[in-house]
Formats: structure tokens, sequence, C-alpha cells
């Protein structure tokens, strides 16, 4: 089927929530890791959980990582990156020193905190978002101060500020999404975060 | 801005939800997919799901019933109750499960705790520790299992999990369980300082203001009850609920 969404399938991450909403939207989806399917979508999500390292590693073994630059670099093909899907979109991480699939010129770190008893790592919980481009369809129709469920140790570091969807703060600001052209990335879960998460995929569903 | 997560802890027993006080004196609840829905319409900002029985029995939380609640929940989740192998984890968390939460099986072999990070990703797993108090008023690890005292000191225990990986860490009182008169203050209040990963206070709160009063005084970042959402007014009937709070105003009263 045309138009269809692809949650990329990679071994690891939960790809249940996701396809779970989708539905719910009445939007239809495949879970799949074939190149063919991946060619033909009409968008693809890139969920995740686990170890940048690995999951690195494990795209690599299933060729995913030709396939997506086909499909996301050349294809133009819209792409939302969640959580450690977003994170494997910049150049680098810190998280096994391994590079990314370098869509965003950034970095990913582990936090740096300084006060670690009041700012516990992980990142876990509702926090809010500053919307840095007003004009984007991501987050239209959605209030941010119902805020978004968050669980990570590691954040992106972009070096464009133009790339920036939004800050969160968490004993500083650190980058809580990224968009440009056909990529966005969110490092929060939109699928756990019920009605603003929900409006967030609608969004990228209707984009 | 960050807030507090607050969290209904459902106790799962022979198919239906129950509340205890102490660890005993069991009321069923109701329908434990009625419960989801009810704290899907509050925005509830995750829930627990514990079977108690499991670990007596050697079984493990029923797969069937962590499906049934992640094709209902909007929110996070946690799963335990037996968990004890690295496919059972695998499963519960492909069905939809947010965290699994170990607890006897940490007790019996912390190694098993670091083999679980190293598979799923620290923020996956939560280790529960239920703390009692003795009769000369000193906390000591419980095991629910065998219903005694586990071999090691409470502090070092908790410091070998956050060693082990554990993205989480629940602290259970089993002495407040199902009193609503409060939290431990003094337990959360010596733990909270040294644990750098998420900790959970459960066993004790009533009213929100218990919750208030831990988060004010204390590094607890994260607040479970089970009473408090299942009991409702003054003559404490059963009925589901989920305070209604105003997220920003409460978000801005738990500014630190």
């Amino acid at each position: 089927m045309d138009n269809q969404t692809v949650i990329i399938n990679y071994g690891m991450g939960n790809i249940f929530s996701v396809r779970k909403v989708i539905e719910r939207l009445g939007f239809s989806c495949k879970i799949s890791s074939s190149y063919e399917d991946i060619q033909k979508a009409g968008r693809i999500i890139l969920p995740g959980v686990g170890h940048f390292g690995k999951v690195m590693q494990n795209l690599q073994e299933a060729h995913l990582i030709e396939t997506l630059q086909e499909a996301v670099q050349v294809k133009k093909i819209p792409v939302l990156g969640i959580c450690l899907g977003m994170q494997l979109m910049a150049a680098h991480s810190e998280e096994g020193d391994v590079a990314g699939l370098g869509w965003f010129d950034a970095n990913v770190i582990k936090f740096r905190i300084n006060n670690p008893s009041i700012y516990k790592v992980p990142h876990m919980g509702w926090n809010t978002l500053t919307h840095e481009q007003p004009d984007s369809p991501t987050l239209k129709n959605l209030n941010i101060e119902e805020g978004f469920y968050f669980v990570h140790s590691y954040h992106i570091v972009p070096n464009h500020a133009t790339d920036i969807l939004s800050h969160t703060s968490y004993e500083y600001l650190f980058v809580s999404a990224l968009e440009k052209e056909n990529i966005t990335g969110v490092q929060f879960h939109p699928e756990k975060s019920h009605r603003a998460g929900e409006q967030l995929i609608k969004n990228f569903l209707k984009k | 801005m960050f807030s507090p997560r607050i969290i209904p802890v459902l106790l799962h027993r022979n198919g239906g939800l129950v509340k205890s006080v102490k660890f005993k004196n069991y009321t069923y609840i109701g329908d434990p997919i009625n419960a989801v829905r009810i704290f899907n319409d509050s925005f509830a900002d995750e829930i627990i799901i514990l079977d108690i029985e499991a670990s007596k029995k050697n079984s493990v939380i029923d797969l069937k019933l962590v499906k049934e609640v992640g094709e209902e929940a909007n929110m996070p989740f946690s799963v335990g109750g037996g968990i004890r192998t690295l496919q059972q984890i695998y499963e519960r968390l492909q069905n939809g499960a947010e965290k699994v939460i170990l607890n006897t099986a940490a007790l019996q072999n912390i190694a098993f705790v670091k083999e679980a990070v190293e598979n799923f990703g620290s923020s996956t797993i939560t280790v529960c520790v239920d703390i009692k108090k003795n009769l000369l008023g000193k906390y000591y690890v419980y095991s629910h299992k065998d219903g005694k005292s586990a071999n090691s000191h409470y502090l070092d225990y908790i410091n070998q999990i956050e060693n082990a990986g554990a993205g989480q860490i629940i602290l259970q009182s089993v002495d407040n369980d199902g009193v609503m008169k409060g939290y431990d203050m003094q337990l959360y209040e010596n733990v909270s300082k040294e644990i750098n990963v998420p900790l959970v206070a459960l066993g004790g709160a009533g009213e929100i203001q218990d919750i208030e009063k831990l988060w004010k005084q204390s590094f607890v970042n994260s607040f479970a009850a089970g009473s408090l959402f299942v009991y409702y007014g003054k003559m404490k009937g059963v009925l589901i609920n989920y305070p209604k709070i105003d997220k920003y105003e409460f978000r801005k009263k738990f500014r630190k």
C-alpha cells in the first residue's frame, strides 16, 4: 500500500506502543526492516530504546544504514525519530563512541549534571518544551505545557541552532527535538504522552 | 519544567486487583483494565502493576494481562511479580511494558540485575526494595517471598542495585503499606540524597499533601501509592481515582 507508515524494526525498542497509537488514530502502519517496504514508505518512524553503539551495530548488520540513507537523504521520505531513534540521527555519540547516521550535524553526550541528588539520571518523567520553530507543523494544535514523557541519560547537541525544534530544562537547557526538511527527531516518547503525544504523532502522519 | 511523577500502584492477585494493609488484609478493588481506562482518562503520569502472589508461587506476572494493559494504556507502565529470567523480561517489554520491576530475583542474585541492564538498557530495569523496621527501630530489607530479613544492610543493598546499573529504584515501606498516614520521612530523606538514579517512594501516602511534604523534604523525585488512588472520601469507599491537578500549577509548586 502506498503512503504507508513504516516503523523500522531493528530488534530493539518498544514498537508495540508506537503501532498502537498510529492504529488508534486510524492510520495504517507496517513494522518492517525490508528494503522494498522502506523505499516505498510514505513515512518512516525510527523508534528506539537501548544502547547507541549496539543499535548502530544492529542497523549495520541488517543493512539498514544504506537503506535509510537512500530513503531519507535521497528520496526525502519524512522520518520521525523517537528517543534513541532521534539520537541515531546525530553524527556521533559518546555512548559507545561511535558514528551515527549523520543527518544532523550534532553530537550525543551524557547529561553533565552538577547536582545529581536533585537531578537524577536517567531524566525520567514528564517535562515541558519551549518551542523554537513556531512555524513547524510538528508541534501544532497541542499544549506543550501538558508535557511529554522522557527517559534518557544522553541528549543531543546540534551545531546549528536552526535545526532546533524545542528545548527542555533539566538543571540546564538541552535540545529535546530537532527538525530540518523531512527529518524530525524527538527525545521524548510521544507514544506514551497522552493527548499531546498523540497529537504530535497525528501531525507527523498528516505532514 | 520537570515534574515529579505520581504513580498509582495496582496490586494483582488471582485475576483481580486488591489493596493490602502492611502486606496483609486484602480488599478486592476491581478489574485491572477498567482501572487503566480510568487512569488514561485522568492523564496519570505512569502506572505500576505488581502481581503480589507470583514470587511465592514461583509463577510470573501474566503475559496476557501485560498485553491487555499495553493495548489500553496511553502512559508508561511498569510490571513486576516473579520476573527472574531474561526471556520473561523480553516478553513483557515486547507486549508494551515500559519497564520491568525486579524484587526477589535481585535479592537472590544481584548479578542478574546487571545482566538485565546489559541486555535491555538501564532505563528499562527497575528494582523494588521492601523495607521494614525491627523492634529496635532499625531498617532492614524484607523478603516478600519467604517473609524474613535479607542478609545485607539496606543501604549496602541499595548501593549494589545502583552499581549494577538499574535505572530506577522503588523503595517500599512495608510498615506503612495501606496505613495512609504519610510516607516514612526519615527513610526517604536518608536514602534519597545518596541515590543518583530516580527513586520512587511507596508506602503510606493517604493524600496529595503527603507527596508534597516528601518532595519538599527529600530528593525523592517520584511518588507511588496504592490506597490514595483506590479509596475515596472520608468513608474510604472503594473508588479508583487520580488527583485532579492543574499540572502547570502543580509543577510550579513543585519546582526546585
